[in-house]
């Protein structure tokens, strides 16, 4: 049986992500792929894992798909529910969440993100939702980890705007800032996973997909990439993680 | 028992909310006050500033009936399904009238209620510095902090002239008991000048004071209590009823078109009368789909000596 023909590219992703997590850490999840590669990342080798959704649920333990981050399944079980200023202030400013999701239409070289507008703010050709609590996220959160298909019009060397910053124009730039939380780690695509270079800030091809050849991820992506080395390969998905994977959306509603 | 402030939506929303007014109508995905939303519209109110952290489809709809000249807002989507196209059709194309936007992070937001609440100058929040949003609104500012060498980002308090939380239960004066996802309710109550509640069940005064810690919002920052069971469709309320998901992706249907989005609104908003009208079109077979199994807590044991 060939694995990974039969592997749909959310599959993949969900299972490299959930890969990145580690036990006992606090994470912060959105609804959708996140949530899977968390949930899958709690039933195989993270079973400590603490799930806390922006809707102000600590520690849920979802007996079925959170539909939104709001889902009353979220409440159901969880070890704490506070309100959403509390949220913010208590959990996300206050330093303690190690690893935050976050998505948008367009993320560049430095893992700024934008899900506020494509054009200009003021005469957009797309408006999209806005931040959220993606900003603070990505300013409190130790580790941001990216879930994202590997297009073009998604990866562009510098966003419309900056809805949720990165290393900005650079490390340097960045630090200036002073923010507490570590920036952007990991990008996770359906050919690759990019981390950040540690001195400029900079994206960094970290690890390719199974069948996936540098030069495609090249293809993907509209500036010149900078390779790891050496460069790793991401094992493909065992046949426990797709068990587990599948049982955890089996109207597959968000794995395709 | 104070209860002079028991009254219907048509009265509640009739006495507090005016033409031109910054309204606020909490619940973060939970606990959505539609009703009072809906009776808004059916009275006609225009030029409202409408504050809410996630417009949802609440204000798609308030939109769309142009009730709005301005939106103060931190995440327009249609949760769990895409965009808010009402919003987005009056935002860029100015249908049916334009509307002016005001954006915030979550944070931002629910800091400016916090402040609003607290009665606070302003809030310092480490979030917004290198964004290109305090770009787009002079509200977000920075100040050096006096205690360290940094720039701290700050947001003005948000005072709402009127907020409206819906709620589980209360009692005939208003003290309210919130359980599940409790998002913005008591901040919005503690920042508005004036509080609308509307519950799923009025109860007795013991019965709160049998679980006092569960009150989340006093009598005396309430104005007015509206029993109104399923207030919150499509929206949820926990224990009670579930959300209405096929609605919320429904929506996204529905308001393709700005005439689409009137028929229904003709049909399920200015077509009925009030929320029993409503709940009595819905019918038995959706609301029986949307009761969840009862969960119940363990009980505290709240004596003293």
């Amino acid at each position: 049986m060939d694995a990974i023909t039969q592997v749909t590219p959310s599959e993949l992703m969900v299972t490299i992500a959930a890969r990145e997590l580690r036990d006992g850490e606090s994470v912060l999840v959105g609804v959708g792929i996140p949530n899977l590669a968390a949930n899958l990342a709690k039933r195989l080798h993270a079973p400590n894992l603490i799930l806390i959704y922006e809707s102000g649920t600590i520690g849920s333990n979802p007996s079925r798909m959170p539909l939104s981050i709001g889902d009353p399944c979220l409440v159901t079980g969880a070890k704490s529910v506070c309100s959403m200023y509390e949220q913010f202030a208590y959990y996300i400013q206050g330093g303690r969440i190690d690893v935050g999701f976050l998505g948008g239409a367009q993320i560049d070289k430095f893992g700024n993100i934008n899900s506020t507008v494509i054009g200009s703010y003021k005469q957009p050709k797309v408006r999209l939702p806005g931040s959220g609590g993606a900003c603070e996220t990505a300013s409190n959160v130790k580790k941001i980890i990216v879930i994202t298909p590997h297009e073009k019009r998604r990866f562009i060397e510098k966003v419309d705007f900056v809805t949720s910053p990165g290393f900005l124009d650079g490390k340097a730039q960045w630090e200036k800032l002073k923010f507490q939380g570590g920036g952007p780690y990991a990008v996770i695509t359906n050919l690759c996973t990019l981390k950040f270079d540690e001195v400029t800030g900079e994206m960094t091809l970290s690890a390719l997909n199974p069948g996936v050849t540098v030069a495609q991820v090249q293809e993907n992506t509209p500036w010149t990439l900078k390779v790891a080395e050496p460069l790793a390969q991401n094992p493909a998905p065992t046949e426990e993680e797709l068990r587990v994977l599948r049982s955890l959306d089996p109207e597959r509603i968000y794995l395709g | 028992m104070d209860s002079h402030k028991v009254m219907t939506m048509k009265e509640a929303v009739s006495k507090f909310v005016h033409d031109g007014d910054t309204t606020y109508l909490a619940g973060f995905t939970h606990l959505i006050p539609f009703a009072a939303g809906h009776e808004i519209i059916r009275q006609g109110r225009k030029d409202l500033t409408l504050c809410r952290a996630t417009p949802d489809i609440i204000y798609d709809q308030m939109i769309a009936a142009g009730c709005a000249k301005k939106i103060v807002f931190s995440y327009a989507g249609n949760p769990g399904v895409g965009s808010l196209r009402c919003f987005r059709r009056a935002t860029e194309k100015g249908i049916p009238k334009p509307l002016e936007i005001e954006e915030y992070t979550h944070f931002g937001l629910s800091g400016r209620l916090f402040a609003g609440a607290t009665n606070m100058p302003f809030l310092p929040l480490r979030t917004n510095l290198g964004s290109d949003l305090p770009a787009q609104n002079p509200n977000i500012r920075s100040v050096h902090n006096p205690y360290a060498d940094e720039e701290v980002s700050v947001v003005p308090p948000l005072k709402p002239d009127v907020a409206v939380v819906h709620v589980q239960r209360c009692d005939a004066s208003g003290n309210a008991h919130i359980w599940g996802i409790v998002g913005e309710q008591k901040d919005a109550a503690f920042a508005a000048k004036k509080v609308i509640l509307s519950a799923e069940e009025i109860v007795s005064e013991d019965v709160i004071r049998s679980d006092p810690n569960r009150t989340l919002i006093p009598d005396f920052i309430v104005h007015a209590v509206v029993h109104e069971p399923w207030a919150a469709h499509p929206s949820y309320t926990q224990g009670y009823y579930d959300r209405d998901n096929e609605f919320y992706v429904q929506w996204d249907e529905i308001t393709k078109e700005h005439e689409t989005t009137l028929k229904y609104l003709d049909e399920w908003v200015y077509g009925v009368e009030d929320r029993a009208a409503y709940v009595k079109k819905l019918g038995p077979e959706k609301l029986a789909k949307l009761k969840p199994k009862p969960l119940m807590s363990v009980p505290v044991n709240y004596g003293s000596v």
